[in-house]
C-alpha cells in the first residue's frame, strides 16, 4: 500500500482543473503548469526510485481488496514510462510557451495538455482492464481537442478521421473487454492472468488475444492499422505533434506488451507469431514511407511507425534479452521522437514550409540548431555511443538467437533507412546555399531550442550511461518475463 | 435469450459498419451511435442474462443480476455520449468551414492548408 503512485495522476489532474478557472490569464497559466510539470518530474523520479529499491508498488483504491476494487500497480516498466512521460511533457510544455500562440492558449490549451498527461500516466499505472479503457478515453478525448484546437481547415479535416478511427477502436476495446469478462469473470489484470492460467488454453483466448492486438494496434499504429496516423499527426502544431508522436502510440505499444506478457504468456503461439509478422511488416511500411517523402514532418511521422515495429518485434521474441532491448528502445524512442518533432517544428517555422526542396543553408545562421539536430538524428539511427544503439543491439542479437533471421535482418536494414531519411532532412535543411527566410526575426530560436536540446542531451546521457541504467531496465524486463511477480504483488496471498 | 441478443447485436454491428462506410458524415456519426449501442448491449449479454432481482439490496431477493456489467455500461455510455457530442459539433464546424459533408471531398492534398 503506497499512495505515492497515484501522485503522477493527481498532480496533472488538479493542475488541469485549477487552470480552467484562470483561462484568460495566460501568464498565470504558464506559471502554474510550469511549476506543476517540474513537481511531477520530482515525484515520478521518487516513485521510480522506490520501485527500484522495494519492488512492485501497488495501491488498492479506497482500500477494497485486490480483485474487487481498482488496483493501481507500478512496476519498474510503468514507473519508468511515467517518468519519461513527465520529462517529455515538461519539455513540450516549455516549448509551447514560445510557440503555441495566444489564441490557442486562451482557449484552454494548458488544461487540456494536463488532462492528456493524466490519461497517459493513468494508462501506464493502472492494474484494471476497464480502468485502462477509461484512461485511454481520457487521453483520446484530450488528444481530439488538442488536435482540433485552432480550427484550421486541415485540423478539422484530419480530426474527423482521427475521431472516427478511435471511436471504432474504443468500441472494439469495450467488446473485447466484454468477451474477456464472460470468459474469466474478472477485470483486475493480475486476477485475469491467474484465471487464464487456471483455465488453460482454449480457442476463445486466442481470439481475445488477436482482438487485443487489433485494438491496441489501432492505437499504436501497427502494420495494417497505421493508415490514420500520417494524416492525423500532420495537422497539429509542433508541441502537440511531439506529445502525440512521443506518447500516444507508445501507450498502445505498452498495452500490447502488458497484455501479451501478462495474459497470454503460456499459450498464445498463434497470436505471438501474428504479432511478430505484423511487427516486421510495420517496419517495412514505415521504411517505405520514410524514404518516399520530401516533407520533414512526414519523414519523422513514418519514423514513429518504424520504431513501433522494432519495439514490437523485440516483444514478440519473448526472451528476457529481447524484452530488455525493447524497453531500452521504447524509452529511447519516446525521448528522441519528442526532441526531433520539436526540432522539426523550429525548422518548419524558420523556413515557412515543410518541403525539403524549398529550404536550405540553415547551418550558417543557426549552427546550434543544426548540431542538435545532427546529434539527435545519429541517436535515432542508433550510432554506438548514443541512445538508440543498445536497444537495437539486444533486439537484433536475440532475433538471431531465436533464428528469426528475416526479422532481425529487417531491423538492421531499417536503421539504414532511418539514417538515410533523417540525413535527407539534415542535408536538405542545413547544407547548401543559404536561403534567407523572410520572417527570421519573429522566431525566438534560442528559447525554442532549449527544450529539444535538453531532450537530446538526455538521450546522449542515456546512451553513455547504459551501464548504469541496465540494472533498472533488466528489472523491468524481469517482471515482464515472470508475471508471477506481478500477480503475487497485486493479489498478496 | 443470449442467442437472440447475439443476433440483435450482430445486426447492429452490421448496420453500423455499413453506415460508417458511406460518404455522408452524418450517416457515419449515426453509424458510430449504433456501434456503441451494440457494444453496450454486448457487455450486458456477456455478463449473463439470468433471472434475478435488480441489484438493490432493499429487494431482499435470493439472487440478483450481475451488477458489474451495468456499472461498466454506465461508464461506457457517458464516455460515448461525450465523444459523440464532440463529434457532432466538429461535424457542424467542418461543414461551416469546409462547406461539405462528403467524405470523398474531405481528402485534401497532403500538407495543404
Amino acid at each position: 500500500m503506497n499512495n505515492l503512485l497515484i501522485i503522477p495522476i493527481l498532480i496533472p489532474l488538479f493542475t488541469g482543473i485549477i487552470l480552467i478557472i484562470f483561462s484568460s490569464n495566460i501568464r498565470l497559466q504558464r506559471t502554474i503548469s510550469g511549476i506543476s510539470s517540474i513537481v511531477t518530474i520530482i515525484f515520478t523520479a521518487a516513485l521510480a526510485f522506490q520501485v527500484y529499491n522495494d519492488g512492485i508498488q501497488t495501491m488498492n483504491v479506497s482500500n477494497w481488496e485486490a480483485p474487487f476494487g481498482i488496483t493501481l500497480v507500478s512496476d519498474m516498466l510503468s514507473s519508468l514510462l511515467v517518468l519519461t512521460t513527465s520529462i517529455i511533457a515538461a519539455a513540450c510544455l516549455f516549448y509551447s510557451f514560445w510557440s503555441i500562440g495566444e489564441d490557442r492558449e486562451k482557449f484552454y490549451y494548458y488544461p487540456i495538455f494536463q488532462f492528456l498527461i493524466v490519461g497517459v500516466n493513468g494508462a501506464f499505472t493502472t492494474g484494471d482492464i476497464f480502468n485502462l479503457f477509461v484512461f485511454f478515453e481520457v487521453m483520446l478525448m484530450s488528444s481530439y481537442v488538442l488536435l482540433v484546437l485552432g480550427g484550421t481547415k486541415i485540423q478539422l479535416r484530419e480530426t474527423i478521421k482521427y475521431i472516427l478511427v478511435n471511436v471504432i477502436s474504443s468500441a472494439l476495446f469495450v467488446i473485447t473487454v466484454a468477451f474477456l469478462y464472460s470468459v474469466v469473470g474478472t477485470l483486475n489484470m493480475a486476477h485475469i492472468s491467474a484465471r487464464i492460467a487456471e483455465s488453460g488454453n482454449s480457442g476463445i483466448l486466442t481470439v481475445i488475444a488477436v482482438l487485443f492486438l487489433i485494438v491496441f494496434g489501432l492505437k499504436g499504429a501497427i502494420f495494417p492499422l497505421y493508415f490514420w496516423l500520417p494524416g492525423s499527426y500532420y495537422a497539429p502544431p509542433a508541441p502537440v505533434m511531439a506529445l502525440f508522436g512521443a506518447l500516444l502510440t507508445k501507450v498502445g505499444v505498452y498495452s500490447i506488451t502488458r497484455t501479451y506478457t501478462l495474459f497470454f504468456y503460456h499459450d498464445a503461439g498463434f497470436a505471438i507469431e501474428l504479432l511478430q509478422i505484423l511487427a516486421i511488416f510495420t517496419i517495412i511500411a514505415g521504411a517505405i514511407g520514410a524514404i518516399a517523402f520530401h516533407d520533414v514532418k512526414k519523414i519523422i511521422i513514418y519514423n514513429i511507425i518504424i520504431a513501433v515495429g522494432v519495439i514490437l518485434f523485440g516483444v514478440s521474441i519473448m526472451n528476457s534479452e529481447s524484452v530488455t532491448g525493447s524497453i531500452f528502445y521504447l524509452i529511447h524512442d519516446m525521448i528522441i521522437k519528442a526532441a526531433l518533432f520539436l526540432l522539426v517544428g523550429i525548422i518548419v517555422k524558420l523556413a515557412g514550409t515543410a518541403d525539403l526542396r524549398k529550404m536550405g543553408g540553415f547551418i550558417h545562421t543557426y549552427p546550434g540548431l543544426g548540431w542538435t539536430f545532427f546529434i539527435a538524428s545519429l541517436a535515432l539511427a542508433g550510432i554506438p555511443p548514443l541512445s538508440g544503439f543498445i536497444g537495437k543491439l539486444l533486439i537484433v542479437r536475440s532475433g538471431f538467437e531465436d533464428e528469426s533471421f528475416w526479422g532481425a535482418g529487417i531491423v538492421l536494414m531499417s536503421s539504414l533507412v532511418v539514417l538515410f531519411s533523417i540525413m535527407k532532412i539534415f542535408i536538405g535543411a542545413f547544407w547548401g546555399k543559404a536561403r534567407v527566410p523572410k520572417n527570421t526575426g519573429k522566431v525566438p530560436v534560442t528559447s525554442l531550442l532549449a527544450a529539444p536540446a535538453l531532450l537530446t542531451a538526455l538521450a546522449v546521457l542515456y546512451g553513455l550511461g547504459t551501464e548504469a541504467i541496465y540494472p533498472v531496465i533488466s528489472l523491468a524486463a524481469e517482471t515482464l518475463k515472470n508475471p508471477d511477480i506481478y500477480i503475487n504483488a497485486v493479489l498478496k496471498e | 435469450m443470449e442467442i437472440l441478443m447475439s443476433f440483435l447485436i450482430g445486426i447492429l454491428f452490421m448496420t453500423a459498419t455499413y453506415l460508417m462506410l458511406s460518404k455522408s458524415l452524418l450517416r457515419i456519426i449515426v453509424g458510430t451511435g449504433l456501434l456503441s449501442h451494440g457494444a453496450h448491449l454486448l457487455i450486458l449479454t456477456m455478463g449473463d442474462l439470468k433471472r434475478g432481482a435488480a441489484p438493490l439490496l432493499g429487494e431482499n431477493a435470493e439472487s440478483y443480476v450481475d451488477p458489474l456489467p451495468q456499472a461498466l455500461i454506465l461508464t461506457a455510455i457517458v464516455i460515448s455520449f461525450g465523444v459523440t457530442s464532440f463529434f457532432l459539433v466538429l461535424a457542424y464546424r467542418a461543414y461551416q468551414e469546409l462547406g461539405t459533408d462528403n467524405m470523398d471531398r474531405l481528402r485534401g492534398k497532403e500538407g495543404h492548408e
